[in-house]
């Protein structure tokens, strides 16, 4: 058979009940383990009054502490590994844009499940051994090329090791190998699909490519339409970050969350504030608890990205909860009058009202007692103005009421011209935070 | 013979220098202004000018960037002396029209009234009409 359903049916097809049980029991392993071998989560736990004993339900693990990406700097490069170099058959290494850089160490049962985890994902959005697979991650400490290419081989797929760059040749060889999935980052897909056109190829006439998996950055659903639009493509979300082993979890065909496989990770979502457990649907950090790593294990792991979860039943039948698109960082976070407003909530806001250009800024400042948020925002240039006062100041009105039925807070809002906000290379700046607390 | 004359209006925020940078292009492209007027609200304003290349201005502004349109309005010739605005003012009271906005300039040999109205084309009708006299749109040029 050349077509699966499922690439571990056992796994894929468990009942939330089943699934809960059984991360239940690999966590009460995993915090016996680590107190016994690891001395950095032993003096944790013990700073939290916490012992494995205390872990009688699955729910329980709110008492265990969070892990921190400064756990990891800190104890550069590997005195947070348990076992020795003998055990382990792989290190990846993260580069350290803020500060040290990060070292995984796999064990062998490590690579196995994470190529697992991938080989799950790329069967459940329909690709097997039929499809040429053509990674355009980049391969070498990075995990996004190898973690790909094993789960890809996996599942019988043929691997194009491509890696990035030299798009041209890379355009050449999906059409000479007849290339049907590839996977690279969402702005590699659409840099790709320029030069395409720009030679005079086009994605869905000349080429067998037809699926996509992206992610090592984050992208947004406008995005995804684009893609598609443009190209034909069925354009699916990855998700993963070295410490967890690497890109571990994607979409299904319902393109409609990300499936976390409960045997593998458990997945809270937090107020970053409090540290206070999050419901369906509510956005906050994750945290992500790896039940199955041996080399580097991860309890309430902190990554810093922003998403929710939904654990209603997915229309593909797996009960593995998803996860939403990363809708941004946590150090992006502001706290207004208490509330938690994230910059890609007020640009996704901005996002839908059309007299508004793409450019804006959040400024933060206290008045007395009271934080106040401004928000300025440019009209769209080169668009039909009324010159009433009127319509100017409901449109004003609008996007103040948006902004405040998707933020919580009152915002104040000031229209600009188009040209008055300083652009950016790369990341864009976009908040002023002007408080002295 | 015309007598909608084309404004031009601009999206500027109430901010030191906006309006000389609005005058200096105008400037460069040696574009006069007759008469003009700032609307304002909680930080942001309207200019509005009668210049005598309102073509030339609008494409000059929107390839900088800026937000800007044009509106149809009228001009009516006022005899400048009391009682001046009350005539015109009731020409259009009298015809049901509404004036949305207006400004002003005196000039010799006429004050020029700017009106912006609800009703263009029966605003022109009901001031010709009573013997009122217009600003046609060659005489800007």
């Amino acid at each position: 058979m050349i077509y699966l359903k499922y690439w571990d049916p056992r796994i894929e097809e468990m009942s939330t009940a089943d699934i809960e049980a059984l991360q239940f029991k690999l966590l009460k392993t995993l915090v016996y383990r680590l107190y016994s071998f690891s001395d950095f989560y032993r003096a944790r736990m013990k700073g939290s009054n916490v012992h494995p004993d205390d872990i009688r339900s699955l729910d329980d693990i709110v008492k265990l502490p969070f892990m921190y990406k400064k756990d990891l700097r800190d104890h550069y490069p590997d005195k947070m590994f348990i076992g020795g170099q003998e055990d382990l058959v792989r290190y990846h290494v993260s580069s350290g844009t803020t500060g040290k850089p990060t070292v995984v160490g796999y064990t062998q049962k490590d690579l196995d499940n994470w190529s697992t985890s991938v080989a799950r994902g790329l069967t459940s959005v329909g690709l097997g051994r039929k499809d040429v697979m053509q990674v355009s991650y980049g391969y070498g400490l990075f995990t996004g090329g190898l973690g790909l290419h094993y789960g890809a081989e996996k599942i019988g797929a043929t691997v194009v090791p491509a890696s990035v760059g030299n798009t041209e040749r890379q355009i050449e060889l999906i059409q000479d190998l007849k290339v049907t999935a590839i996977a690279c980052t969402p702005s590699y897909m659409v840099h790709m699909a320029e030069v395409a056109e720009k030679m005079g190829i086009d994605i869905n006439r000349d080429t067998k490519l037809r699926t996509a998996i992206l992610g090592a950055e984050p992208w947004t659903e406008k995005m995804r339409a684009r893609i598609e639009k443009s190209t034909g493509i069925k354009a699916y979300d990855i998700y993963g970050t070295s410490e967890l082993s690497g890109p571990l979890f994607t979409e299904c065909s319902e393109q409609n969350g990300i499936h976390i496989w409960g045997d593998l990770a458990y997945v809270e979502v937090i107020d970053p504030e409090t540290g206070e457990r999050l419901g369906p649907g509510e956005r906050g950090e994750l945290a992500i608890t790896m039940l199955q790593k041996e080399a580097l294990p991860m309890i309430r792991y902190r990554i810093g990205d922003v998403a929710s979860f939904d654990d209603s039943e997915c229309a593909c039948g797996r009960a593995h909860l998803r996860i939403s698109r990363i809708q941004g960082r946590v150090d992006d976070m502001l706290i207004i009058r208490g509330i938690n407003v994230f910059p890609s909530q007020v640009e996704f806001t901005l996002m839908s009202i059309p007299e508004l250009g793409e450019h804006f800024q959040i400024v933060v400042d206290r008045q007395g007692a009271l934080d106040t948020m401004l928000v300025r925002v440019e009209l769209k240039n080169a668009q039909p103005f009324s010159d009433k006062l009127d319509d100017l100041l409901r449109l004003k009105g609008k996007v103040a009421h948006l902004l405040k039925n998707s933020l919580n807070v009152a915002v104040d809002v000031e229209l600009v011209s188009p040209g008055t906000l300083a652009r950016f290379e790369g990341k864009a700046k976009r908040v002023v935070d002007r408080r002295v607390l | 013979m015309s007598y909608t004359i084309k404004q031009i209006s601009i999206f500027a925020e109430n901010k030191p220098g906006r309006l000389a940078a609005i005058a200096e292009v105008l400037e460069s492209e040696n574009i006069n202004i007759l008469a003009f007027s700032i609307a304002e609200a909680s930080g942001f304003g309207v200019v509005r000018a009668l210049v005598d290349a309102p073509e030339k201005a609008f494409k000059k502004l929107s390839e900088l960037g800026y937000v800007v349109s044009t509106t149809d309005v009228i001009g009516v010739k006022m005899q400048d002396r009391p009682g001046g605005l009350k005539e015109i003012s009731r020409m259009l009271g009298d015809a049901g029209i509404n004036i949305e906005y207006a400004y002003a300039y005196s000039g010799r040999p006429h004050a020029i009234l700017i009106l912006r109205v609800d009703q263009v084309e029966d605003a022109i009708k009901a001031i010709l009409g009573k013997g009122g006299q217009l600003l046609a749109r060659d005489e800007l040029a």
